[in-house]
């Protein structure tokens, strides 16, 4: 990055980037899903994804005040300047593997957004507050298709192991704190304990088992992403780069 | 929309059904009541329902998958939710007719086998491909527009569940004529390139917009019968003029102009005259020779074939849980 964003403007485009990034990928389903259900529920999924990115992309630009909006931010970034998550960006493969992306960052979300909910800074607090109703939902979902997945038939139980097997080495992310979340009085790591207790909770009634350890995969928050992240944005971001300076 | 028939066969004609039965059938239809699910029906009108009905339920699907194309290509993050949000709501729009549907005695899976086999028929409109945006603004304006014509009357058709399930969708889709309106209008309004995007939309799809209303009267062999159950309120022709007549000071008002030089407004008729519609194109695509239909075709048929194993995994899921619940009871 040219310019290193203020720290509060850096976590709001952490949060900001996991929405957008995750709500465009679901987005990517609409029309393929496997019954006409589960496509209603993932664009569910993703509307509250886009929505929760407009509001906290708009309050980084806002906290940095060089006057870039959310959409200004979404697109017209490149892939170095994004904050995602490596999860997120992960391509959505089969169902299982969508859903298992979906299962563990929504429960991280969901920590995530309780605690912010309590922040001191009262912008954080108040989009989390209204979002946490959102992903307390997604985890319910994700954690519903893991568990008839895991133990339904031999094909989507293997598929299920496959999924989470792919996504399982970017979970540690999720946690690892550093000094811009401190400037939110973040602590992603205390959140760590009560995940893993979901996790296995949720994977016990699958009759699934945890996948192996895997060396944690990071990078994301420093804008050092998988290759997967550039085809996405060069796909999103194609009518702003193609049409500078024209209004929609 | 998507309501026309288009299979361009005679209905098979009820076979042996008491004529009283029928007569009661018929006051009643003609007196503007209800019919629903557990009444008495002939047969050929329960034919003709499941056709239509899921004609449009299949309509609804396979009309996610040309809007779909841009959801994650759309300008700007408002769009975007937008976008997505009507593309949801066809899928739901497509659920509940199924639904209307299966009180006829049909099953889904036996609906959705008809559409990916080829035997059943959807709206000839969406063989058509989006080239760029504009087309997302077009689709709303015009072919949303188109359906909320063809539809408007269908909230008062002679079958409860279908009438019921117009109701809610007839709300949503005048929502969605005036968010692709509204699409049309900045564009028109915007750069140079924007607007000739915006024109070129127009250019493409206002024929097959006027298709959707189905053949001309003269050629659609079933709309006396139709008109007579009241499954159908207006005829094709009447329709379509009502369509042109609203549309070409539409496109005006925001500087664009519908491509066809025979359009002029009729004083004498108090409506606008326009060109002869491409028949030989519409009765081509209605076989599926659409210029994408084998690609709308391949994306439903992988989307199912794709998804069997989930739907299996719900299925056997359902039949453990509740063997287990037995047991322990």
């Amino acid at each position: 990055m040219a310019d290193a964003p203020p720290p509060l403007a850096a976590c709001a485009l952490r949060l900001g980037d996991d929405a957008l990034i995750l709500g465009q990928r679901l987005s990517e389903w609409c029309g393929h899903a496997p019954a006409i259900e589960i496509d209603l529920s993932l664009a569910n999924v993703a509307l509250d994804q886009i929505g929760q990115a407009a509001h906290f992309l708009g309050l980084a630009g806002e906290i940095e005040g060089k006057g870039r909006d959310a959409d200004k931010l979404a697109f017209h970034r490149d892939v170095m300047d994004f904050a995602n998550c490596l999860l997120v960006e992960q391509p959505n493969g089969d169902f299982a593997q969508t859903v298992a992306r979906q299962f563990l960052f929504s429960h991280y979300q969901e920590l995530l957004y309780a605690a912010l909910a309590e922040s001191k800074d009262a912008r954080f607090a108040a989009i989390a507050a209204k979002a946490l109703k959102e992903v307390k939902y997604h985890a319910t979902l994700a954690s519903d298709w893991v568990v008839r997945l895991g133990d339904g038939a031999e094909e989507s139980r293997a598929r299920m192991i496959a999924g989470l097997d792919w996504m399982w080495r970017f979970a540690d992310e999720l946690f690892a704190a550093d000094e811009i979340d401190a400037a939110l009085g973040l602590d992603k790591a205390a959140l760590r304990s009560a995940w893993d207790a979901r996790i296995d909770a949720v994977l016990a009634d699958a009759t699934l088992e945890r996948p192996a350890a895997h060396r944690p995969v990071l990078g994301g928050r420093t804008g050092r992403h998988s290759e997967h992240l550039g085809h996405l944005l060069s796909e999103m971001q194609f009518l702003q780069r193609a049409y500078p300076g024209a209004a929609w | 929309m998507y309501t026309t028939d288009m299979t361009g066969k005679k209905t098979a004609q009820p076979v042996a059904e008491d004529p009283a039965r029928v007569a009661a059938f018929e006051a009643r239809v003609a007196n503007d009541e209800f019919i629903e699910p557990k009444d008495w029906m002939p047969e050929a009108y329960r034919r003709t329902l499941i056709r239509q009905i899921s004609q449009h339920a299949h309509s609804e699907i396979v009309g996610m998958l040309p809007e779909g194309n841009w959801i994650t290509r759309a300008p700007n993050l408002r769009r975007k939710a937008i976008l997505l949000a009507k593309v949801q709501d066809e899928g739901g729009h497509g659920l509940y007719l199924y639904a209307a549907a299966e009180t006829l005695g049909v099953s889904r899976d036996e609906m959705t086998e008809a559409l990916l086999s080829g035997k059943a028929k959807y709206s000839t409109i969406f063989n058509y491909p989006t080239l760029t945006w504009a087309d997302i603004g077009a689709i709303g304006w015009l072919v949303d527009g188109a359906a909320i014509m063809n539809q408007v009357p269908l909230q008062r058709t002679s079958y409860g569940p279908y009438a019921r399930a117009m109701v809610r969708i007839c709300k949503e889709e005048s929502f969605h004529q005036r968010q692709g309106y509204e699409i049309m209008m900045h564009l028109a309004q915007g750069t140079p390139e924007q607007k000739r995007m915006a024109q070129d939309a127009l250019d493409r799809w206002w024929q097959p917009s006027l298709m959707m209303f189905g053949p001309p009267d003269d050629k659609s062999p079933n709309t006396e019968q139709s008109m007579r159950w009241r499954i159908k309120r207006e005829t094709n022709d009447e329709l379509r003029q009502k369509f042109v007549d609203i549309t070409v000071p539409q496109a005006e008002a925001i500087g664009l102009k519908a491509p066809d030089p025979a359009l002029k407004w009729n004083e004498a008729r108090g409506h606008y005259d326009f060109g002869e519609v491409d028949w030989d194109e519409f009765w081509a695509v209605v076989k599926g020779d659409g210029p994408v239909a084998k690609e709308r075709m391949q994306a439903r048929r992988k989307a199912w074939d794709d998804g069997a194993w989930v739907r299996e995994a719900a299925r056997v899921h359902a039949v453990k849980r509740a063997a287990a619940k037995l047991a322990a009871e």
